[in-house]
């Protein structure tokens, strides 16, 4: 399977040039020979939106110019690309939806919405709710985005829901430490994805824009890692590129013959014990407020 | 933490260059604009700046002015005309000693602050005239130092579009020079907002760089507890005191004006809109 690592510029709200340069990409990629095409977390719209969400929001639910181009555009080659999701009661998502053959097969709600720092997602967005894989014509998937990865269990469950492909979209500026003697509490993303993978036995792709907003430098640096955490292709820092890299199942399968760490996963055992401490902690609540 | 600890730059180097290049290309670029102003003392910062405006918009897109007042060091026109020549950029050289001698009179000033802060504006009005003539944007050269202990003149050397170095301490911004090919004289020069003769910043503010970097790294990037950072990092329990006392005296200049919020969206507090809106 080769996937297409798309890692792109978008214009900030402009969603009209980002759709035609999704298209050009596209056409690029089925030139390169790829299978599947992975833009950007908000790849359609730009990230730093705060006030615009609203205008750039994009309802999945019906017929629509902008996606009913998209499903056109999943004919000539399936992908991934991120968005903001308007849903029918009018809450805003930043989200991630996978087309193929034409059709809208399955949508990310972004779950974990950096709110610190120099974030301010939940200012701007709706938290997703679910974590779940779904069926694609490569086997079964699931999609994080960005924050998503950096919290472990995301993955885990993802895998559990029988997902053989993670893939993981991100518009991640950069940030040095800005010290010579690096603080090991932060593992580069890069690390992180290495350390999912082979914990999950789970190959990995990771697509990060470039290009700059309001003083924001986007790193690129887009990657694909193997069920055993080796590099399958890697992107430049800070500028865009589409490179394809290979996933070849066999190599999941010899991962997980050698280590059945997701056969040996205990979810009932991991549900009984999150339900008590959920419980106890009064999260149980907390979440079926929907908040 | 043990051992010295040293601020050092938060990239390689040439990948700082790339990102920084790239920043002032694109978004010079997305303003709608092809050309940069830079104002050149003879300093580092102004140097390094100069060079990576070159580098990110070819030499002949960036105008460097030279403006010094008449008890300016002979040494700074000297070493600005030097790191020119290394840019390549066209340059011009203004001296504004028959303004500010001008508004000396007329308003009756012979006090050496408000004459250096009347220099810093002077300066800033031919940055941005020149700037409307040529369609270029003013790009700053304050480092991450002077930013936070508030060591600029407000609409002065602190006016400017954008600004490269902003996120770079001054040992930082020293490195980079280095690497840019920032001329040798530059590079070891005491720093000097040369407003009158003899000037070092280091005694107008009572600090050395290298001490006022590393506490500002350990209070600002690491988050540290003031009352450890002279123990941790060995510097002058005094030397913490001033750059707390600095940084917290000078917070309004990191800050917009304030806007009284009388209506429901107000520009400054909750008109959300990025610069960068449909660019």
């Amino acid at each position: 399977m080769r996937i297409a690592l798309a890692q792109t510029d978008p214009r900030l709200a402009d969603v009209e040039a980002n759709l035609a340069g999704i298209e050009r990409t596209v056409a690029a990629a089925l030139d390169a020979g790829a299978d599947l095409a992975v833009f950007p977390e908000l790849a359609l719209t730009g990230y730093r939106l705060r006030d615009l969400v609203p205008q750039v929001a994009l309802r999945l639910d019906r017929a629509g110019p902008v996606r009913d181009r998209l499903a056109a555009l999943s004919e000539r080659l399936p992908f991934v690309v991120g968005l903001v999701e308007e849903s029918a009661d009018h809450r805003f998502y930043n989200a991630a939806a996978w087309f193929e053959d034409g059709r809208l097969v399955h949508v990310h709600r972004k779950v974990y919405l950096p709110t610190y720092g120099m974030f301010d997602e939940a200012m701007d967005f709706a938290r997703g709710r679910r974590l779940a894989a779904f069926d694609t014509r490569f086997g079964r998937a699931g999609i994080l985005i960005c924050e998503d990865l950096w919290h472990p269990t995301a993955t885990t469950v993802l895998a559990l829901d029988g997902a053989v492909l993670v893939v993981g979209i991100a518009a991640s500026p950069l940030r040095g430490q800005g010290v010579g003697s690096a603080d090991p509490s932060h593992l580069s993303g890069r690390q992180l994805a290495e350390v999912l993978a082979r914990f999950h036995t789970v190959p990995m792709v990771y697509v990060n824009r470039s290009g700059y907003e309001e003083g924001l430098a986007f790193g690129g640096g887009s990657f694909a890692i193997g069920a055993m955490g080796e590099t399958l292709a890697e992107a430049p820092l800070l500028e865009e590129a589409l490179v394809v890299a290979t996933v070849d199942p066999d190599r999941t399968r010899a991962a997980r013959a050698a280590y059945p760490l997701v056969r040996d996963e205990r979810p009932g055992l991991l549900a009984r014990e999150l339900r008590r401490i959920a419980r106890g902690e009064g999260l149980e609540a907390d979440e079926e407020d929907g908040r | 933490m043990s051992g010295r600890i040293e601020v050092t730059s938060p990239l390689e180097l040439p990948d700082l260059e790339k990102l920084l290049a790239g920043f002032l290309r694109e978004e010079i670029g997305k303003a709608g604009f092809a050309r940069a102003v830079v104002g050149v003392s003879g300093g580092l910062d102004s140097a390094v700046v100069l060079l990576l405006a070159a580098r990110a918009l070819a030499p002949e897109n960036v105008l460097a002015l030279v403006l010094p007042y008449r008890t300016s060091s002979p040494d700074s026109v000297r070493d600005a005309r030097a790191v020119i020549a290394v840019a390549g950029t066209p340059s011009e050289e203004i001296d504004i000693s028959p303004m500010v001698d001008a508004f000396a009179a007329a308003a009756g000033c012979d006090d050496p602050l408000r004459l250096g802060n009347r220099m810093a504006r002077e300066r800033m009005a031919l940055l941005y005239d020149r700037a409307l003539r040529d369609r270029a944007l003013v790009v700053g050269t304050s480092n991450k130092t002077e930013l936070l202990l508030g060591y600029s003149t407000r609409w002065g050397d602190g006016a400017y579009d954008l600004n490269p170095v902003g996120d770079l301490y001054k040992a930082q911004v020293r490195a980079l020079g280095a690497h840019l090919g920032v001329p040798r004289a530059i590079l070891e020069k005491a720093p000097s907002a040369d407003l009158w003769p003899g000037q070092t910043d280091e005694q107008e503010l009572g600090l050395t760089y290298a001490d006022a970097d590393r506490v500002l790294w350990y209070l600002v990037d690491q988050r540290g507890r003031p009352e450890r950072a002279a123990e941790e990092l060995g510097v002058p329990q005094a030397a913490v005191d001033r750059v707390l006392r600095l940084m917290t005296a000078t917070q309004f200049k990191r800050n917009l004006p304030l806007i009284c919020k009388v209506q429901l969206r107000t520009v400054g507090i909750d008109f959300r809109l990025p610069r960068d809106w449909g660019r």
